[in-house]
């Protein structure tokens, strides 16, 4: 059986920007499979690719072994593609774009017939199926883009930030969904700068920075491979700057603790990178008191996928975001996209 | 509100979604389909009726869309309604000289404008659906909006033949309306799928509006639907018989003011010779045959 998914070597540029430089993925069937990077890391551009509504510089994409650049036509019917941002049109009602959405898929009319309803009833939509979706709330719009999606039941269902501007509740709601659609053998492609929601959904995860990707596997298999328990420690609840420079000094002393973090972002609390020993969060505890210092707070976690693409790039998944903010021309970008080809 | 989905009421707990998901396969995937077949029928159906429903609760273009030929029409027949009789040729004023111009140019515009709510749809993300979706060919979406654009020309051009009759211009005969019919689909098929090849091609609206904003006038003045063709400098009478357009004016002005026409009815003196209706209705048709085969690279451009 060929992979859902499988892309290989992908390269794209838009103009003098690589977008992508060398990505390659192997999604099995009936898995979730979670990209996930700071924004602009070229996940929207892979998925692009992938979804025939860009053509790669080089490199091979495959869907269930068809070729998406020689065949686009089969990888379309097997492909459901939910964008970032939902498209609706505002002036007609849901059951109306369902139907548009049966009918370019060539979904005949006697199917069509009973599945609209169920879709709209799987989705809880009926209430508003008839209203124009340009009174949707933003939920709303998410739910009928996904049942339109889903309409013509695609083996492999891609969404570009699928919880990106959506309520906590939306967002719980589609987690739950896109487990169910697993559990009923839809392989799931999502793309993601939330740390927790690839961690939460994912069976495995490619970490992608700068059009590479720097780490791929299960989020167990990634965290184990970087190693180290993680303990978060709060001496007050607003740490002055220079005890915690002392508890630093005294902490890494310790044989068990490889590196301490102070984090200025969150009351100077100490972030400690330890082997994994079952006593670790004791030994610290004695250690403070023995130096006269309170604990207002401490923990003990495994490493997060932040720490993993913390270990392969040198900054975290918020850095990356934050120096991303201002040196992208998000209007230029889209620009270059649209020029096509 | 209480329409939000929630995980514990979610209905794929139960086995649905796997009921659903079992039940009657999508569409046919063993077989693409080409450009004739039910499964293009469908998808350019299913379009066509989108902008059905858009005009529908949104009739501001018909209305707008209806008025402003007439304005056109009562304005400029007003302004040259002076002019001595025999400067316009066989026309008896230059109203009924008018109208033959005025159906044309308005089917003309709206075809060339055709690309636009597509740009829109572009830029706003909706012909990503189009674009992802197995269809049979994307000429159902220049069809689509091509049979829309007719009808609305339709409609526009009965207002324009009424009024045209009020103000004393007549009526051509029932055979020469359906010509009347046939030349203007092909001229808007035509039209429409040029417009909508500048929607894949260029990079944006204001590129678009650009491009429709400098080729309408000019083709309109650049053709015979204000003035007959004597009434032109040389070089303009060359450029007015290399215009499409007035190989659609000339046959409809042609059919106002002879019942008695045929296919081999001179319609047109050209400076290259005396043109037939025929011929008129081959140019056409050529033109419109060139302009699908143009654009279909530029639709089978990948562009998001």
């Amino acid at each position: 059986m060929p992979p859902a998914v499988l892309i290989e070597k992908l390269k794209k540029s838009y103009g003098s920007v690589e977008a992508v430089k060398d990505v390659s993925l192997t999604i099995q069937p009936g898995e979730i499979f979670g990209l996930l990077g700071p924004n602009g890391a070229g996940k929207t551009t892979t998925i692009r690719c992938l979804c025939t509504l860009a053509s790669p510089d080089s490199g091979n994409i495959e869907i269930n072994g068809t070729s998406v650049v020689d065949d686009p036509k089969v990888a379309r019917q097997s492909l459901g593609y939910i964008a970032q941002e939902v498209a609706l049109d505002p002036v007609l009602t849901g059951r109306e774009l369902l139907q548009l959405q049966a009918d370019i898929y060539h979904i005949p009319r006697k199917v069509s017939r009973d599945r609209i309803p169920q879709m709209i009833d799987l989705l809880e939509l009926t209430d508003w199926a008839d209203k124009k979706t340009g009174t949707y709330s933003g939920g709303l719009k998410k739910r009928l883009d996904l049942a339109l999606g889903l309409l013509h039941q695609p083996e492999v269902l891609v969404l570009d930030e699928p919880t990106v501007g959506l309520d906590i509740e939306t967002r719980s709601a589609v987690w739950q969904f896109l487990r169910q659609l697993k559990a009923a053998g839809t392989t799931v492609l999502i793309t993601s700068h939330y740390l927790e929601e690839v961690d939460a959904l994912a069976d495995r995860v490619a970490i992608i920075d700068n059009g590479v990707v720097i780490a791929a596997g299960t989020p167990n298999e990634l965290k184990d491979r970087i190693g180290g328990d993680r303990i978060t420690l709060r001496i007050r609840e607003f740490t002055p700057d220079d005890e915690a420079r002392s508890a630093q000094e005294m902490l890494a002393r310790l044989p068990f603790v490889q590196e301490v973090i102070i984090n200025s972002a969150q009351g100077n609390s100490l972030n400690l990178v330890v082997e994994p020993q079952s006593d670790a969060l004791l030994s610290v505890q004695q250690s403070l008191k023995e130096a006269g210092l309170s604990t207002f707070g401490i923990s003990q976690s495994r490493p997060s996928l932040d720490d993993v693409y913390l270990a392969a790039t040198g900054r975290t998944l918020m850095d990356a975001e934050l120096a991303a903010v201002g040196t992208r021309n998000l209007k230029k970008e889209r620009k270059e996209a649209m020029k096509g080809t | 509100m209480s329409t939000t989905l929630t995980p514990k009421s979610s209905p794929i707990d139960s086995p649905d979604l796997r009921a659903w998901k079992s039940a009657s396969g999508g569409g046919d995937t063993s077989q693409p389909p080409g450009l004739l077949s039910g499964a293009f029928l469908q998808e350019t159906l299913a379009m066509t009726r989108r902008l059905f429903i858009q005009l529908q609760r949104r009739p501001s273009t018909l209305v707008a869309g209806v008025i402003q030929p007439l304005i056109w029409l009562f304005l400029f027949g007003a302004l040259f309604q002076n002019v001595p009789q025999g400067l316009f040729g066989e026309s008896s004023n230059y109203g009924q000289f008018l109208a033959a111009g005025i159906i044309v140019f308005t089917a003309f515009g709206g075809a060339l404008n055709a690309g636009l709510p597509v740009m829109f749809d572009r830029e706003f993300g909706f012909l990503n659906r189009f674009l992802v979706a197995p269809l049979a060919s994307r000429y159902s979406i220049v069809v689509a909006s091509a049979i829309f654009i007719a009808a609305l020309s339709i409609v526009q051009t009965a207002a324009v033949i009424t009024l045209s009759a009020f103000l004393g211009a007549g009526w051509p005969d029932p055979l020469g309306l359906a010509l009347v019919v046939l030349i203007l689909l092909t001229l808007v098929l035509g039209v429409t799928a040029l417009s909508l090849g500048l929607t894949f091609a260029l990079p944006g609206h204001i590129e678009l509006i650009a491009v429709i904003f400098v080729t309408n006038l000019p083709l309109l003045f650049a053709s015979t639907a204000l003035v007959p063709l004597d009434f032109m400098p040389g070089w303009l009478q060359v450029v007015a018989s290399l215009n499409p357009l007035t190989y659609a004016i000339e046959p409809i002005r042609y059919l106002y003011l002879h019942p008695d026409w045929s296919l081999g009815s001179v319609v047109l003196q050209s400076p290259w010779g005396s043109i037939s209706l025929g011929v008129c209705l081959a140019v056409l048709i050529g033109f419109c045959a060139i302009a699908l085969l143009a654009i279909q690279p530029l639709l089978r451009r990948r562009i998001a």
